[in-house]
């Protein structure tokens, strides 16, 4: 067999993995979680039948249903975010929290929920009014990091600086945020705070379509962005001789990573390793850089990696635990092994 | 005469100060030689790079190949002309040097830069040329300094553009693999009829494999014409201002003279 196929094989087989993983995964989160249902009724319920207990019917179709949806989703959207983050900065490191990009997001969040004295109170709200001034929030917070970060990476050239300064737009994000806590009504810091602990439950099944059109269509964009995407692995100066208007091809990245992580921020809190992570997962399965074979295997690793987060924070013994107390311990190991396996290889 | 270049000024501009390097350059490159630039550090030789290869816009004067003027190509049309080889290291893991080959193949892919068979043939023949087709899946970090150089020089072969351009191309090679590429790149240029311009430091080498010389002076002169002919007119005695340092036509090299 031609070593090309060879590569083109793996890719195969880790995405039927993956696929295989993701279904075992959904089907876990559906039959687990902090109340008991026995599978049959789940399936049944799954397959339209009603349900004589209502509370098990309200369970599956309006808790446990959007929240795989939501985690898979926002899982693929945050890794695919990491990784466009990567490829544009050229550093192993970034991801939208590190960079600060959540932490944007998420002071636009603080602003709409502590500012507005409660008014605005949640996400879990069913006012669509509600939810559309915190996407807004996110959006304009995320955007604004990444002109900061487009600002600072023409000054510094140096990658690790950069990480510095997205390091300190967090720090600053959570100051401006502790002092709008302090002026804030009681209502509004409490959802902030649930908020902030991470959670794949906030997205209503009304929401869902607003949610789930924003992502799949920026993942489109993204998975259009190949060809570039690929060019700048060279460096800027390289993909310039290739044909790739490198300027356009950075903004366009940014609106899509901004738009990913801001929608996740909004809806499901501030994330942390997730987008970090993931893309290395899938680097290390593919064993390439190509993105045509990247961001695929991402998104499908993405969407498991949260599914397992939530898998474990729904059973709990003491309630759910937060998905932000879950994403350090998977994170943090791989984080340290590439950093130890860079420092081997330069 | 391929690529020409009409009262050129190159430089740099910070902020409204304009700080003009070479100046009023009227330079050529022809097919199917190898053209080596030369001169001392900070005479200006990656600023000229750059501004023939687009990067950065001349401060006056303009550059056209055949009749087409440079800066009024779109981007994809230039990537079909000149082809550019950096010293930048390429950090990125998981590349092999087949996945490297295959991106030079980018301004003729359409919009997902899927490879066409033709594209295939291309990339697997630059490699044959450069000789590293036996590392075409060898990671581009796993190979030695030299290996690394082949496989950017068949990345820009697989581009198949008419001129090729490097950066100091043999700056972090040992003796042997600095011979071995510059009398590769001496032989894609002859035999495949290409415009080659490297910018280099090692004078020896560029004399004996270089078929033309743009040479910049001590004073920011540049001096261009066929090697043996700049030989000759002891045109390489106005690279350094240093008294002790004398060219010697024999050695072909500098040497020290107390």
């Amino acid at each position: 067999m031609k070593p090309d196929n060879k590569s083109k094989v793996r890719f195969w087989i880790v995405m039927g993995i993956l696929t295989a993983l993701l279904m075992v995964l959904a089907v876990a989160c559906l039959l687990y979680g902090s109340v008991d249902i026995p599978a049959r009724d789940v399936f049944s319920i799954i397959a339209g039948n009603g349900h004589e207990n209502v509370a098990w019917d309200i369970i599956i179709r309006q808790s446990r249903l959007p929240m795989i949806a939501t985690a898979a989703l926002a899982g693929a959207a945050l890794s695919v975010s990491g990784l466009l983050l990567q490829t544009t900065f050229n550093n192993p490191l970034a991801g939208p929290s590190i960079l600060g990009v959540s932490a944007g997001a998420g002071l636009g969040v603080a602003v709409v929920m502590l500012a507005t004295g409660g008014t605005v109170s949640t996400l879990l709200g069913t006012a669509v009014g509600s939810y559309v001034t915190t996407l807004i929030g996110a959006l304009i917070g995320a955007g604004a990091v990444l002109a900061i970060l487009i600002a600072f990476s023409a000054i510094v050239r140096n990658s690790t600086m950069l990480l510095i300064v997205g390091i300190l737009v967090s720090y600053l994000a959570s100051s401006i945020i502790s002092l709008l806590n302090s002026v804030a009504s009681e209502e509004g810091i409490h959802s902030y705070v649930t908020w902030g602990f991470g959670n794949f439950s906030g997205v209503t099944v009304a929401q869902m379509p607003v949610f789930g059109a924003c992502i799949i269509a920026s993942l489109i964009a993204a998975i259009l962005m190949v060809k570039p995407l690929n060019a700048l692995l060279l460096g800027t100066r390289y993909a310039e001789n290739l044909g790739v208007n490198t300027h356009r091809t950075r903004n366009v990245l940014l609106i899509v990573t901004g738009i990913l992580t801001a929608v996740v921020t909004a809806f499901c809190g501030p994330i942390g390793f997730l987008g970090l992570v993931v893309p290395h997962v899938a680097r290390f399965m593919t064993a390439t850089s190509n993105h045509a074979r990247l961001i695929p295997t991402t998104i499908l690793a993405g969407a498991c990696v949260a599914l397992l987060c939530t898998l474990i924070s729904v059973n709990g013994t003491h309630g759910i635990i937060p998905i932000n107390a879950i994403t350090p311990i998977i994170g943090v190991p791989i984080i340290i092994y590439i950093i130890v396996r860079e420092k081997i290889h330069s | 005469m391929y690529l020409t270049t009409h009262n050129l000024t190159v430089g740099y501009t910070d902020g409204k100060r304009v700080t003009p390097i070479l100046s009023n350059l009227n330079l050529s490159l022809n097919r199917g030689r190898l053209t080596a630039l030369l001169g001392h550090n900070g005479a200006g030789k990656s600023t000229l790079l750059r501004a023939i290869t687009c990067a950065s816009k001349p401060l006056e004067g303009s550059i056209t190949i055949g009749t087409a003027d440079i800066s009024q190509l779109t981007g994809r049309e230039r990537s079909r002309l000149i082809a550019l080889v950096t010293t930048d290291r390429i950090t990125v893991g998981g590349l092999t040097v087949a996945d490297l080959v295959a991106l030079g193949r980018q301004p003729h892919t359409g919009f997902l830069g899927r490879l066409s068979t033709h594209d295939r043939e291309a990339v697997e023949r630059a490699m044959t040329l450069v000789g590293i087709d036996h590392k075409a899946q060898a990671y581009m970090a796993d190979l030695s300094d030299g290996e690394r150089q082949k496989a950017m020089i068949a990345r820009a072969l697989a581009q198949d553009t008419p001129i090729i351009i490097l950066d100091e191309p043999t700056a972090f090679l040992d003796v042997a693999s600095r011979i071995e590429t510059m009398q590769l790149l001496h032989t894609l240029a002859h035999d495949n009829d290409k415009a080659v311009l490297l910018s280099s430091h090692d004078v020896s080498q560029s004399l004996l494999m270089a078929d033309d010389l743009w040479l910049i002076t001590k004073d920011g002169e540049l001096i261009s014409g066929p090697t043996p002919a700049l030989i000759e007119q002891q045109a390489l005695e106005q690279m350094f201002g240093n008294p002790h340092i004398k060219f010697n036509p024999t050695l072909l090299d500098f040497q020290y003279i107390p």
